[in-house]
């Protein structure tokens, strides 16, 4: 028992408790996140010196690359903002206990209903309410697509997991097919659809750089998640079936419900990032425009610790790496997709963090004993 | 043959963390004999046999076999000296054929076995014990019983010639439980050994030439069945001194609170459906279930919570009708739940002490309002029930998982009885805790009782139930065998009637 220390101040008791130790703080996640990246970069500098070029070298051109220069750290932030959404979507179904795959079928099908809207159900709209409208349809296009995995899972128990996996190939292989015939610009050589008119563009919102409005959405999006989780009832059922579908099933939290409404949710986040990236970025629907970004979500999501502060720093971070392994490629010849094996490596050692810190400590405890036997010898 | 000593225990004893499950026991088997070990839940007697059959490593002790002292390290060794167990929960593979149930695992060559040999041996075997079972049928289609009989099967195509049930007849119809006794005398008189693990009397009686009762653990006797009624076998098996007593006041019951009206259910195996089962809570007394675990009192809990669909009857709640109510409507209208299984029902382990406070009420005044959520006000409500409830150590924002269960339970009960529920359904509230927590709870549920507010206390604990309870009613099956207030009756009648005996004349007045 930690016994409190009363100061006796006149009229005021001041009592001192020894502060418990947060084993499960914010400082103890972090230090496993960061423990994760430090193992991935070791991992991928020997990947490096294999191809022999100076992993040092690379790591630092990578990292200066992506903050060399204004424009280059917007282009960081440009390529942060869908792996932000999606990564906050994700937060919340993972915190509900839904293991979803499907962001980036999420996305794509985001980005088809934002193009078909602003392409025809749009016209004549003021800008604004045009844009609200076209990101309204993605969040709901996003949506629709994870209801159904939602609705296979929480009402009949099927695997949510190669479910979603599923539909990111329909959804790829679909708007394949709408690209190459009804969607298909009349006069174009390449597989996309015509452009979206001018009104539809997102805002600039740092000049001389193509960084856009997005990103204001999708740091609005991470205080959203925050506030929902921890600030909201509902945010309050959803970590309750999370961590014990039967205790929550106890207390009468609907478990169904709350299953399906975090895909859902996890669905919108990432409908909304494939509608940013076509009205943001691309300007049109054409194939592979989600660049794997739902996958890359999942690495974010676990990273940040599925906390929405954490999840902002690691989708940067990853943006980061995207735009630097560009300059790394360029500067010393290390291919680009060196990133992805970094990613990778990421997830795989964030999945493994608390093994690694409990190793890590026993370790210390050993070369401490060692010390001290060394000591008395 | 027939005295030939097969199965002989000296001073076994076991221990668990905090618990000694089993101490100086000492046990003997014959050949040509049917041997009951007999006792309540929690008596040692599973603990006993997993000892024998090499589950447990016993920490005292010498076990002989035949005549010769032996170390019994895995089922491998035991099944090696001709002991065969037959689990409460088979261990078959359901998708596999009985054939191939049974040979499973006799043979790590795969390539060796022979399985037209097999089969004429299996069947060779069946038809000894004139058990009608196609070989080649899949274990998933078969009913429970067939299935059991697949399991002693098993054992036997080993070669056991001492055989060990855990509670044979517990998932059994009347019919298969005859065929049971059938093959058990059969396998008697060719000279072999069964030791049968109970608690139920009539099969002890009808079953057993010996029996040997568990009492917490020890030996309290081993005596010739034919020599003693099921009277004396009840006072054998529940006959210990009341450890505790509270200075309680008297009972003023008023109006019903909870009313269960011919309530039908299924149950997860037939011991455990609910027959027409009826039951009343008044205001201002402790109703007590008693009964083995496992007689539907999970059911009971279930149905009454919301958590479990009625096929006929009803709930009732201060008079009104609650059948179709959902569980979250039910805990709104007063009524608290303690659940049975601690870490899985009541707690969600990865939530603070605060979080886990607010489990029932999170989202209305003061945590939620207008739809805000505010952890503030959830601390706060934390650090005023830790006060209260004495929560150890203080600390509202700490993981529930790292505290003690005592501490645990606290929390549960804390937040179950800081709502001012008008009925408290408490389900083994005292299960894995340690004196003063057993008190603090007892003493919490007496405090509601005497608060106006009605309790229905579930407990496998006979102690428990007699030194709390105003009433205590025996659930065996699925039905009530008989109410009676505590220090009215005889612990051998209470005994009788957990064993399945139904009581008459009975008395109900409080």
């Amino acid at each position: 028992m930690v016994k409190p220390v009363i100061v006796n101040l006149g009229k005021i008791d001041i009592s001192i408790f020894k502060k418990q130790k947060k084993e499960d703080g914010l400082v103890s996640a972090l230090l496993g996140s960061l423990l994760a990246l430090f193992l991935a970069f070791c991992v991928a500098a020997f990947i490096i010196s294999l191809s022999g070029a100076n992993p040092l070298l690379a790591m630092e051109t990578m990292i200066k690359g992506a903050f060399s220069s204004k424009r280059m750290i917007a282009e960081t932030l440009i390529k942060a903002t869908p792996l932000l959404l999606a990564a906050e979507g994700l937060t919340i179904c993972y915190r509900a206990g839904m293991i979803s795959i499907g962001s980036e079928g999420q996305i794509i099908m985001g980005g088809l209903f934002a193009t078909v809207t602003g392409l025809y159900f749009v016209k004549g709209l003021p800008s604004i309410l045009a844009i609200t409208i076209v990101i309204l349809a993605a969040a709901l296009g996003g949506g629709l697509w994870a209801l159904i995995p939602a609705i296979l899972k929480a009402k009949l128990g099927v695997s949510e997991v190669i479910n979603t996996i599923m539909l990111n190939y329909i959804a790829l292989y679909g708007i394949s097919y709408l690209l190459d015939k009804p969607l298909r610009e009349p006069s174009a050589i390449n597989p996309q659809s015509s452009l979206l008119p001018e009104n539809l563009w997102l805002p600039n919102i740092l000049p001389g750089t193509r960084l856009h409005f997005g990103f204001i959405l999708a740091l609005l999006a991470a205080l959203f998640v925050y506030l929902l989780l921890w600030r909201s009832p509902w945010g309050y059922q959803m970590r309750a079936v999370g961590f014990s579908q039967s205790a929550a099933k106890n207390a009468g939290i609907p478990i169904v419900r709350n299953l399906i409404l975090s895909m859902v949710l996890s669905g919108v986040f990432a409908g909304i990032a494939g509608g940013i990236e076509i009205t943001g970025i691309h300007h049109r629907l054409m194939n592979a425009f989600s660049a794997e970004v739902g996958f890359d979500a999942m690495a974010v999501a676990l990273l940040g610790k599925l906390h929405p502060v954490g999840v902002v720093i690691a989708a940067i971070f990853f943006g980061a790496l995207r735009v630097g392994s560009g300059v790394m490629q360029r500067s010393v010849q290390v291919p680009s997709s060196l990133v992805s094996v970094i990613q990778g490596l990421v997830i795989i050692f964030v999945l493994m963090d608390t093994f690694i810190k409990n190793y890590a400590v026993s370790v210390l405890k050993k070369g401490k004993e060692v010390i001290t036997k060394g000591g008395h010898v | 043959m027939a005295e030939e000593i097969a199965l002989k225990l000296n001073n076994i004893t076991k221990i668990f963390p905090g618990v000694i499950a089993n101490k100086d026991v000492n046990f003997e088997l014959h050949f040509g004999e049917i041997h009951a070990l007999l006792g309540e839940n929690g008596a040692g007697k599973s603990t006993l046999m997993n000892i024998v059959y090499g589950l447990y490593d016993a920490d005292g002790g010498t076990i002989e076999v035949k005549g010769e002292i032996v170390k019994i390290k895995s089922p491998k060794d035991a099944i090696a000296l001709g002991i065969g167990m037959v689990h409460q929960h088979f261990m078959l593979v359901p998708r596999l054929s009985v054939v191939e149930n049974v040979i499973l695992g006799m043979d790590e060559n795969l390539r060796k076995i022979d399985m037209i040999k097999a089969k004429k041996e299996v069947q060779a075997l069946l038809d000894k014990y004139n058990f009608k079972i196609d070989v080649n049928a899949k274990v998933r289609d078969l009913s429970v019983g067939t299935q059991q009989k697949v399991e002693i099967i098993k054992a036997l195509y080993r070669g056991a010639d001492i055989l060990i049930l855990d509670e044979p007849t517990a998932v059994l119809t009347p019919l298969e439980v005859e065929e049971l006794i059938i093959m058990a005398e059969m396998f008697k008189k060719s000279g072999k050994a069964i030791i049968f693990i109970s608690h139920k009397l009539w099969e002890v009686k009808k079953l057993s030439d010996r029996v040997t009762v568990l009492r917490a653990g020890e030996v309290a006797g081993t005596v010739v069945t034919a020599s003693i009624t099921k009277e004396g076998l009840a006072s054998m098996m529940v006959g210990r001194e009341v450890l505790m007593a509270y200075n309680k006041n008297e009972c003023k019951p008023g109006k019903a609170v909870l009313n269960l009206e011919n309530v039908i259910v299924k149950g997860i195996n037939r011991a455990s459906d609910l027959k027409n089962l009826n039951i009343e809570v008044r205001m201002g007394e402790i109703v007590g279930i008693a009964g083995v675990d496992g007689n539907g009192q999970s059911e009971i809990a279930a149905v009454i919570m919301g958590l479990h669909n009625l096929e006929s009857g009803r709930v009732l709640f201060q008079g009104c009708d609650i059948s179709q109510k959902n569980t979250r409507k039910r805990i709104q209208d007063g009524m608290a739940h303690i659940p049975e299984d601690r870490f899985k029902d009541a707690i969600i382990k990865d939530f603070s002490i605060a979080e886990n406070l607010i489990l029932d009420d999170y989202d209305i005044e003061p945590y939620t309002k207008n739809g805000v959520f505010s952890p503030a006000k959830v601390v706060n409500n934390a650090k005023n029930l830790i006060k209260e409830f004495d929560i150890r150590p203080p600390f509202p924002n700490a993981l529930i998982k790292k505290f003690s269960g005592g501490n645990q339970q606290k929390v549960v009960i804390a937040r179950e009885l800081s709502r001012n529920p008008k009925f408290v359904l408490a389900m083994q509230p005292t299960r894995g805790l340690d004196i003063g927590a057993v008190e603090f709870v007892h003493e919490r549920l007496l405090a509601e009782r005497d608060k106006g507010k009605g309790v229905l206390l579930i407990s496998a604990d006979l102690d428990e139930l007699l030194i709390v309870c105003d009433y205590i009613l025996v659930l065996y099956e699925g039905e009530i065998m008989g109410s009676f207030v505590p220090g009215k009756i005889s612990l051998a009648e209470i005994g009788m009637m957990m064993g399945g005996t139904k009581r008459d004349g009975e008395t109900s007045d409080c």
